[in-house]
């Protein structure tokens, strides 16, 4: 990179806040999504969003590509640096900034992780809903960008149904607050649209999040069976019941036997699928549901329902399946998470075509995924040293997603769309569709420097896509 | 270029690069830096086994910031073996990298100093003498470096080093239940002769024989540590030849750092057919001696200890032996004790071996962030099972002004049991 703007990067955030070894900036070369990697230029770490600003202000001057990155914990290379030579990194943007429990919302910069919020707020009763996975390392700006979701998104909803409002660096350095600390804001929701925009709006910077009370009591149950099938007739008649479980989670034999590995919680692991399903609420609203829940089970033949004891069970289940996917690195050096969303009613329909794609692709594929909402997360095995193995994880990655779309479904739930499955966007939008995305784009990122190459396919960007890529002029 | 292989090269394939393990890791969460946390470290690391980096300022900066807390081994669901992965790499560091003369030369004495006895006991007389002259006060002058001021600031109390040394045999109290021996250390013998006091004081009070052979020599993990591979393989050799041939029911250790690197005896000697399976039938043996004690059968402790206690998780402890509930258990069973829950309690202190020795600025801020989670509970009293973590927070409590005393586990624990054997 050319000297003179290494040293005004240097002037902004100091030498400190600088990346640009080699082997020190290699590290940032890929987030959770491994399939493919680029090594940014530099790295740049601000303290302060006024050092955002200034760092953007100067690159959009200089007409220079740059991608945010939080934890880099991402699951679709959302933060991959494509053509992109500047990374800016949230990761020194972690305080959380104001607790207000009357009015039940905190104030964090982007960089905070996801768990700290409620940590934060757990003595006095509260909770941040939201809990992807990754939620001990994730961090809320990137949880904001994919507008995460996570086991208990069921009951509670998204990111987007926790985020009152931002503070966001413009594409061109102007520092903006969308939305606000209450409830309704009145003109445009551009709050709305900037989260899940995966960080092609700008990057964000501080958040109003909404705090929920913590729930008065939990029932966690453990359901076992011997078939996929089963468990997910009992997905069916649980919501058709008219229950709104916390959570409603699946997970096939390959993944209870990797965790069972991992974590020793004592899953059968001769199961053909086990359910995870919490209800929540106030204590005494739970024992009705609990006898219907354990009825529907029997009902769709149920080998065992066991219920979580105490918390610290609960826990023990919880931290089980929220791990799962690292724990599949016992099974195998590399993996690719999908993320597709079914019907709820097509759940087997798709579990038949994961089988299917597995036996052609001849790769192991486990599944794990919020059965509730019929978001399917089949993962991937594969060693990366193995380049024809590779390959077919992408072909097979890809076929699945049609899948679910020619069921009726959708190319992610929580994930994004990054760079792994741009190329997919024509299968569920058409040509119109794309360009009023690229139009409101333009809007915020005129130029696409901020974050380019990420959801929207461009010419040259991808060369499977078959529909027309070219833009229509504005 | 030669052969660069350091570590079993399928370990690196256990990171499947999720990121998980970032927040848990004290010097990332710190510096905000990818580099110093553990998955840019493996990411560094499989770069130098593989070529693709070289062994330069930067990434040995990295690398030699890791604390080898293992925070991240009880984050990570994947089982990555994190501090074998560091660890291998330290001697190759060693032998490949010229550091800078006061460097080296602060490394040199270091692997001299503990593992020899007479080191040892002249450290302790450097402590001694240093508590005497009371150079801790320089801790806040703006005179001196600041990393003269930093060491100088870990400096002991006036009288609280203890070179109290034991019989090689003490009896249980009471009827006899087990045989054990205890490691006595180098810094724990030289500095903590008390503690090594209030060890056999509580284990013989639980009915237990106590032997301490004075043939026993250092752990040798400082040098582990600090890549001295040989040299510690050599301590480690003579500590199976004399336990292993007692006919003990558990070999106590009551420093973390110490039994964190005994526990791996039998790996350190899978390979090696003379000391192979002496060293895993040993292994088996050691515990921690809140551990162990935490196992038996508790004889009440009957002397009431007013007191608001919190209790610190060393990391050699709670991430290295998975000890974590055991040391609380004991502590709730004093009399007359309450113990509160510290924010962090797991969050590396800074001290990790001789880490605050060879990187005084990080080991200060983790210092700094530990005090003030201390300070938050309103305890009299913080408790762990380490002396590196002792000699730290004792240090950070003093520099802060604060009346709080730092304490063994197992020195609070021997206060509630009555002094003579006779009357309890």
């Amino acid at each position: 990179m050319d000297q003179k703007i290494l040293d005004r990067l240097y002037d902004i955030v100091g030498p400190d806040g600088v990346v640009a070894h080699k082997s020190a900036r290699s590290v940032y070369d890929c987030d959770g999504y491994t399939l493919e990697k680029a090594v940014p230029e530099i790295v740049v770490l601000p303290h302060s969003t006024e050092e955002v600003a200034a760092v953007v202000k100067f690159l959009n001057k200089e007409k220079i590509a740059f991608v945010p990155r939080g934890a880099g914990t991402g699951l679709s290379g959302g933060c991959l640096p494509v053509e992109a030579p500047v990374m800016i990194g949230t990761s020194r943007l972690n305080k959380i900034v104001h607790i207000d429990l009357l009015n039940r919302h905190v104030v964090a910069q982007s960089g905070v992780v996801n768990l700290w919020v409620s940590n934060a707020v757990k003595e006095q009763g509260f909770q941040y809903a939201p809990d992807p996975s990754s939620q001990q390392a994730c961090t809320i700006g990137g949880n904001i960008a994919e507008n995460a979701g996570g086991p208990h998104t069921l009951k509670y909803g998204v990111t987007t149904n926790h985020v009152l409002g931002l503070e966001v660096v413009l594409p061109d350095g102007e520092i903006v607050t969308v939305g606000g600390t209450v409830e309704d804001v009145p003109g445009y929701d551009l709050r709305g649209i900037t989260i899940g925009a995966e960080g092609t709006f700008g990057i964000v910077t501080q958040a109003a999040l909404k705090l929920t009370r913590q729930p008065q009591a939990y029932r966690t149950f453990l359901a076992v069976f011997e078939s996929v099938h089963h468990a997910t007739q009992t997905v069916s008649g649980i919501i058709a019941s008219g229950i709104v479980p916390a959570a409603l989670e699946m997970m096939d034999t390959l993944i209870i036997q990797a965790i069972e590995e991992a974590f020793h919680f004592g899953f059968p692991t001769d199961a053909g699928a086990v359910l995870i399903i919490e209800i929540d609420g106030l204590a005494a609203s739970l024992d009705p549901q609990t006898e219907r829940i354990q009825a529907i089970c029997k009902h769709n033949k149920a080998r065992e329902v066991r219920i979580a004891r105490d918390d610290a069970e609960r826990m023990a289940l919880w931290k089980s399946r929220k791990r799962a996917f690292g724990a599949i690195g016992r099974l195998s050096p590399n993996y690719c998470t999908q993320d597709g969303v079914v019907p709820r009613t097509k759940v087997p329909d798709i579990l038949q075509r994961i089988t299917e794609v597995s036996e052609k692709y001849q790769l192991r594929i486990a599944n794990v995924f919020h059965a509730g909402d019929g978001n399917i997360h089949p993962i991937l095995m594969y060693d990366e040293r193995n380049a024809d193995e590779t390959r077919r994880v992408v072909q097979a990655g890809k076929e699945i997603l049609n899948a679910c779309v020619d069921l009726g479904g959708s190319l992610t739930g929580e994930h994004g769309i990054g760079v792994e499955k741009m190329s997919q966007m024509p299968l569920i939008f058409s040509p119109e569709d794309l360009m009023v995305m690229t139009q409101l784009r333009s809007v915020f990122n005129p130029d696409n420097l901020c974050n380019p190459n990420k959801i929207i396919p461009t010419p040259g960007g991808c060369i499977d896509v078959t529909t027309p890529r070219r833009q229509v002029p504005l | 270029m030669e052969n660069t292989s350091f570590v079993d090269h399928e370990k690196f394939f256990d990171c499947v690069h999720c990121g998980l393990c970032l927040a848990s890791c004290p010097t990332y969460v710190e510096l905000g830096t990818e580099m110093d946390s553990p998955r840019g470290r493996i990411v560094m690391l499989r770069a130098l086994q593989e070529g693709h980096a070289q062994l330069d300022d930067e990434v040995v900066g990295h690398l030699d910031l890791c604390l080898g807390c293992r925070a991240c081994e009880t984050a990570c669901p994947s089982g990555v073996q994190y501090g074998a992965l560091i660890e291998g790499a330290r001697p190759f560091i060693e032998e490949h990298y010229r550091r800078p003369m006061l460097e080296r030369g602060k490394r040199w004495l270091m692997n001299k100093t503990f593992p020899n006895p007479w080191g040892a006991r002249l450290f302790a007389l450097f402590l001694k003498v240093g508590a005497a002259l009371g150079l801790a006060r320089f801790a806040r002058s703006e005179a001196i470096p600041t990393t003269l001021r930093y060491w100088f600031g870990l400096l002991p109390e006036r009288g609280s080093v203890s070179s109290a040394s034991l019989l090689e045999h003490y009896p249980a109290i009471g009827e006899k239940r087990h045989t054990v021996a205890v490691l006595s250390g180098c810094v724990m013998s030289t500095v903590f002769g008390a503690t090594n006091l209030s060890t056999v004081k509580v284990l013989r009070h639980n009915g237990c024989e106590v032997l301490i052979p004075k043939a026993q020599s250092c752990c040798g993990a400082l040098l582990l540590h600090n890549g001295e591979k040989q040299t510690a393989l050599a301590l480690a050799k003579r500590n199976i030849d004399v336990f292993d041939q007692l006919d003990l029911d558990a070999l106590i250790i009551n420093a973390a750092g110490c039994g964190a690197m005994m526990k791996e005896y039998g790996e350190l000697f899978k390979d090696d057919p003379a000391y192979r399976d002496k060293a895993a039938r040993l292994t088996e043996k050691m515990k921690d001696v809140a551990e162990f004690v935490g196992s038996l059968e508790l004889r009440p402790p009957t002397r009431e200890v007013r007191a608001k206690a919190t209790y610190h998780d060393a990391c050699h402890l709670a991430h290295g032996q998975g000890v974590r509930e055991q040391p609380r258990a004991l502590l709730r069973a004093i009399p007359g004790l309450e113990l509160t829950n510290l924010p962090e309690s797991d969050w590396c202190c800074g001290s990790a071996g001789t880490y605050n020795l060879t990187q005084p600025e990080m080991a200060a801020r983790l210092l700094e962030r530990k005090v003030g989670n201390i300070q938050a509970t309103e305890a009299d009293v913080v408790v762990t099972g380490n002396p590196g973590c002792l000699m730290q927070i004792r240090a950070g409590l003093r520099q802060s002004g604060l009346p709080i005393t730092a304490l063994h586990t197992i020195d609070l624990l021997a206060e509630a049991y009555a002094d003579d054997p006779g009357t309890d």
